[in-house]
């Protein structure tokens, strides 16, 4: 592809809002309460329209915009079905996590999710554990998503891959370090915003080019009457499966920490009763309609090989070269706005909960301001790098991040807030046998397929949640005083 | 931002806060929905979506297991949501110290 003016116009438009909106929230960030919950919770003042956004698109990833829209492509309706399972996590969130732990985190002045873990279990052991996960799994799973924003670059506008990387990275970096918390969530406003129209500008552009939902449907029929059925093109995906995402992609999303600290930043009650309706109706939108757009553009653009082409090229293909631009920003606001989070994180499991926690508990605020700055830095610096020329490890620990991190975390989380014989022990043989079990089963169905027909993550969930009723009971059964 | 550790050894005048009572109904409720969700999701999509593709009718366009599934359950859980929050869940104080109108604080 030669480099396409049209389109790179309206993309540059959108990179410099967001790096503008970044740079002005960074000048908000006032200076009382404290710049560690400033820095990485934006001194939970989060209100619900902004809540429900930085949670759709911290969670909505290149997954959501490229892969997913392009197995639908392929699978059908089937694959539809299969996103769906996604509503959930618009209200599940946050009623479950609720005001309980926001109540909490500021009872304990948490400011991550491992402060929370480590006031409830009274427990170096699983702070230290958690802050591993989180920092191996997270960075995985943000190197991969940087080398998606890179590639997305690289194949709209023709630039090559190491320049794409480089503006997708300079962009992102300024904002997050400079910004933190703040900025992350402001921009993720803007940036699912920016995906709620594209999708369904490319949506309406699709069904027009397609002749009409009914032309396009008997198209499908014509041409294999599967795609139109639960069961997927080849009839090989079972109800169970299906299903089974019910937990990936629906509550066990939970347990995933980029979703759990957000659970603790709005700044009221209310705030969070409307990011529950916004948060709901916004990610069933996306979600239905980005994978529509794939099954929908079957007929139209037939033999494509590459799912996560699916997108940016029916975009190109149905609409003028300057929409295009518009709507394409969306994928590229999905994978920002999931790596702008992810880096936060990062940066918060390093600088709050080891360094501070186990290095240096005594460092004046200074010195953790030039902490937090640098470690933010230097961490986009390194995943920069790394995505460059992504090593195999790294996409290998990336398999694990998301499956891997709700089997480890849902049940500390969740019954840690909800049960009051949860302890250190049935926390700590739960993270252990969630990570542990996942990596097994993963190597298994590879060789074998599906254990059960179900999805990997399925089984790790059952076992963490045995392994933490049986260590909370067998060792110290004692109440815990919320 | 009163304490930075969970607060231990008050046998006698500890009273679990009063908000969490609101809290833990409102999570069971977060369990319901996403309990129907399921529900109303795979009853739909299985119970209709079984059938031969050429039985199925056809909804705007769209064939009928998918319609009910897929979009008539998003709309019909954003309204369970939107009733939800207007009628049955409660605004409390997020502070950390809290305390309660209805009964004085005893000495």
């Amino acid at each position: 592809m030669t480099l396409n003016i049209q389109v790179i116009i309206p993309l540059l438009i959108f990179l410099i809002a967001i790096f503008a909106i970044g740079f002005i929230a960074s000048k908000q960030m006032s200076s009382g309460g404290g710049f560690l919950q400033e820095y990485f919770l934006g001194g939970r003042e989060l209100g619900g329209f902004v809540l429900a956004m930085t949670m759709v698109a911290t969670y909505g990833s290149a997954s959501s915009f490229l892969g997913g829209p392009g197995t639908a492509y392929t699978v059908g309706f089937g694959w539809i079905l299969l996103a769906m399972t996604q509503v959930v996590t618009g209200y599940f969130v946050l009623l479950i996590l609720g005001k309980k732990f926001a109540i909490l985190g500021r009872k304990y002045n948490a400011v991550t999710m491992i402060d929370f873990l480590k006031a409830r279990y009274n427990s170096p052991a699983v702070a230290i554990l958690s802050a591993i996960a989180i920092i191996i799994f997270l960075f995985s799973a943000m190197t991969a998503q940087w080398v998606g924003g890179g590639r997305l670059i690289e194949s709209l506008t023709g630039l090559e891959y190491t320049t794409a990387l480089f503006i997708f990275a300079i962009s992102v970096l300024v904002y997050v370090t400079i910004g933190g918390f703040r900025a992350v969530a402001l921009t993720d406003a803007v940036q699912g915003a920016i995906m709620v129209v594209g999708t369904l500008i490319l949506l309406i552009g699709v069904i027009i080019a397609g002749g009409g939902v009914p032309a396009i449907m008997q198209d499908l029929l014509n041409e294999n009457p599967r795609l139109v059925t639960p069961f997927g093109a080849d009839g090989t995906l079972t109800a169970g499966y299906v299903s089974s995402f019910w937990i990936l992609v629906g509550v066990g999303v939970v347990g995933l920490p980029q979703m759990a600290v957000r659970a603790m930043s709005y700044k009221s009650s209310r705030a969070m009763h409307r990011a529950l309706v916004i948060g709901t109706i916004v990610t069933g939108f996306i979600m239905l309609n980005m994978h529509l757009i794939g099954v929908f553009a079957r007929p139209i653009m037939p033999g494509i090989d590459v799912g996560d082409k699916v997108i940016p090229l029916i975009a190109l293909e149905v609409l003028p070269a300057w929409l295009a631009g518009i709507v394409l920003a969306a994928p590229m606001a999905a994978i920002m706005s999931t790596v702008d989070s992810l880096l936060l994180l990062v940066s918060s499991a390093i600088v709050k909960d080891v360094y501070l926690n186990f290095i240096k508990p005594e460092a004046t605020e200074k010195r953790v301001k030039q902490i937090s700055f640098g470690v933010t830095g230097i961490l986009g610096i390194i995943v920069f790098l790394l995505a460059l020329q992504p090593p195999d490890l790294l996409i290998f620990l990336n398999l694990f991040a998301f499956g891997g991190l709700e089997a480890a975390f849902i049940w500390p989380v969740v019954l840690g807030l909800y049960w009051k014989y949860g302890n250190k022990h049935g926390a700590l043989l739960s993270m252990i046998t969630g990570i542990a079990s996942y990596i097994a089963i993963h190597f298994y169905n590879e060789a074998y397929g599906n254990l059960l027909g179900v999805h990997t993550v399925t089984i790790p969930v059952v076992l963490s949640l045995a392994a933490y009723i049986i260590g909370s009971l067998a060792i110290q059964r004692k109440a815990f005083r919320f | 931002m009163s304490t930075n550790k969970a607060p231990q050894n008050a046998p006698d005048t500890y009273k679990p806060d009063p908000r969490f009572k609101i809290a833990h109904k409102e999570a069971l409720i977060g369990v319901g929905l996403a309990i129907f969700n399921f529900i109303w999701w795979f009853g739909f999509a299985y119970g209709l979506g079984s059938r031969p593709p050429e039985e199925y009718t056809y909804i705007l366009g769209l064939p009928d297991w998918f319609f009910y599934s897929c979009v008539i359950g998003f709309i019909l859980m954003s309204a369970l949501v939107i009733v939800i929050t207007k009628f049955v869940l409660k605004e409390v104080p997020l502070d950390a110290e809290y305390i309660e109108k209805e009964e004085p604080q005893k000495p």
